[in-house]
């Protein structure tokens, strides 16, 4: 293992996110900022408790989940992206790496940015409103868990996407719908029961309903479950990256 | 002693069905500075891109200093540098940070000195904290070798690495090349100036279609393929070649005042003394005479040309 390729990777790239910080941090904060004041201080104050949870309390494991997703999966197909689309990847590829250190380094780099976002969506919440972790350890795992999962997708997408349009496609067009209709702004014990059934086919609802769990204790599906279904998928993109690494996929002519 | 590189029968065909590389076997020694030549589209960048890691062979293998390049790629990645062709860099950020990335990509430990070291060599070091994007051409052009040279390659590859430099830093960067072969790095070159070539190399390749169609010795290839011409330039301009000369190789310039004439610089016999001798027993005064010797370009041009040839018949 050449770990001095990991840390030389990692370095480079938090720096990139310090030397963009507005953009790396503070837009995400200020857009989900945004989400708490409409939804949970002013909506929120005149809609009904679910699961006896205020609303504004409710939605908020759903919007970190949000940005999380979203910023998971940006930060790290930018990441890669970049320095395809510069040539620079030249470098990463004739050195005496493996796809383990070529994926840790970015996308151990993406998630620490995604973490540190959804502790800071986390605090700023705070400010707008009143909520409990009831199980704090879980939370941080399912908030690293998630970001790890969702860095590596987005890895995925960076190496697959050949212009700036693909690597916009799948985030909006698919991970934006899913996370809106995976219980972010409600429960889908909410949903008529044909569409009960039909949810359980978006993954997010597990990572929305899990996270939710380890705040108030109470779940939409198993926590298991949501725990398994999270780490299938993990499994499913570090083999993805092995097989692009293997074959050089979008890497190597 | 296992060669630098060893390269076996390496073909690639590329998925739009374009060979690229055809059979192509080829043993760079420890030390040495190989320059590989070839028109444009001839697979010289393929062939470095398949050594170094970027491009994937349809067949063959390659070793580096005994070390198959996939089954053992760490060893052997670790030992090569590179120096693409096409200047990429990261824009945003500093000569130094994008040296130091480099280091650490291929296994090396953090080493400030070393780093100095290079970027000083490379007159790089008065812009250490620059941003990559407000450096000229040139400067780039040295940032892509510091970084190939942050990771202290004992082989290193550098494809067209004077492309596009003015003279003076093209000598600068002949004056590295030079250092680090005496330093012990073996060296192959791609280079579009055959005056790099000729400068430089101990031995060299020309690659044409995909095909290596001559290693040599720089030196034995411009003897064996050099060819010397006597020039004489004459008091009085002739209408043709006289008959009496007819048994030597001479042609006659367009306004008739110059006689030229070609030999093998290596035969025993050049022939000369005899050209002169008969130019006198004639009555063909010439006033001055001098001689060429064919440069490499001479050779690598006729080459090229003579492969055409052949390869239309």
């Amino acid at each position: 293992m050449n770990f001095h390729a990991i840390r030389a990777i990692y370095r480079f790239e938090m720096h990139r996110t310090f030397r963009t910080l507005t953009q790396s941090i503070a837009s995400p904060v200020l857009s989900t900022s945004l989400y708490f004041i409409v939804f949970g201080a002013a909506i929120g104050s005149r809609m009904g408790a679910i699961d006896g949870i205020s609303y504004g309390a409710f939605i908020i494991p759903g919007l970190i989940m949000l940005s999380l997703l979203n910023e998971s999966i940006s930060n790290a197909s930018f990441a890669i992206y970049l320095p395809k689309w510069t040539g620079t990847i030249y470098e990463v590829l004739s050195a005496p790496v493996s796809f383990v250190e070529v994926m840790v380094g970015y996308v151990g780099a993406a998630a620490t940015k995604s973490v540190i976002l959804g502790v800071l969506i986390l605090c700023t919440a705070r400010i707008f409103v009143d909520y409990s972790i009831e199980h704090p350890v879980w939370m941080l795992f399912f908030l690293v868990l998630t970001a790890v999962t969702f860095s590596l997708f987005g890895f995925i997408i960076g190496i697959w996407a050949d212009n700036f349009e693909k690597l916009q496609v799948i985030p909006l067009m698919i991970v934006t719908p899913l996370t809106f209709l995976g219980g972010s702004f409600y429960s889908i014990s909410m949903l008529p029961p044909i569409w009960q059934k039909i949810t359980l086919f978006n993954p997010v609802v597990y990572l929305i309903s899990g996270f939710r769990w380890s705040f108030y204790g109470v779940a939409d599906v198993n926590v298991v479950v949501c725990i398994g279904v999270i780490v299938a998928f993990l499994v499913v993109c570090v083999a993805t990256v092995w097989w692009i690494f293997r074959t050089g996929y979008r890497l190597k002519p | 002693m296992q060669p630098a590189i060893s390269i076996q029968n390496l073909g690639k065909s590329y998925a739009t069905g374009h060979v690229a590389l055809k059979n192509v076997s080829l043993d760079i020694q420890h030390g040495e500075i190989f320059a590989l030549l070839g028109p444009n589209g001839a697979g010289k960048t393929t062939l470095i891109g398949i050594v170094c890691g970027l491009v994937n062979a349809t067949s063959g293998s390659v070793y580096a200093d005994g070390h198959d390049i996939r089954k053992d790629f760490r060893v052997a990645r670790s030992m090569i540098g590179l120096v693409p062709q096409e200047i990429a860099t990261d824009s945003f950020e500093t000569v130094w940070d994008t040296s130091c990335l480099s280091r650490g990509l291929f296994g090396k430990a953090p080493n400030p000195a070393h780093i100095e070291k290079v970027l000083r060599a490379l007159s790089l070091w008065d812009k250490k904290d620059s941003m990559i994007r407000t450096l000229s051409g040139g400067m780039k052009r040295r940032v892509m070798i510091a970084k190939a040279l942050s990771h202290e390659p004992t082989i290193l590859f550098l494809d067209e690495p004077t492309a596009g430099v003015d003279v003076e830093l093209r000598r600068d960067m002949w004056q590295v090349v030079r250092d680090l072969r005496a330093g012990g790095v073996t060296i192959i070159l791609t280079t579009h100036y055959i005056e790099e070539a000729e400068e430089m190399a101990d031995r060299i390749g020309v690659i044409r279609k995909g095909e290596l169609i001559l290693v040599e010795e720089k030196s034995a290839l411009m003897r064996k393929l050099g060819q010397k011409q006597l020039c004489l330039r004459l008091k009085a301009p002739l209408e043709a070649v006289p008959e009496a000369l007819s048994d030597y190789a001479l042609t006659l310039s367009a306004d008739g005042n110059q006689l030229i004439y070609r030999f093998d610089a290596q035969a025993d016999e050049t022939g000369i003394a005899a050209l002169l001798r008969r130019l006198g027993e004639q009555g063909i005064d010439f006033k001055e005479l001098q001689s060429d010797q064919s440069s490499l370009e001479d050779i690598f041009v006729s080459l090229i040309h003579e492969e055409s040839k052949e390869h239309a018949r």
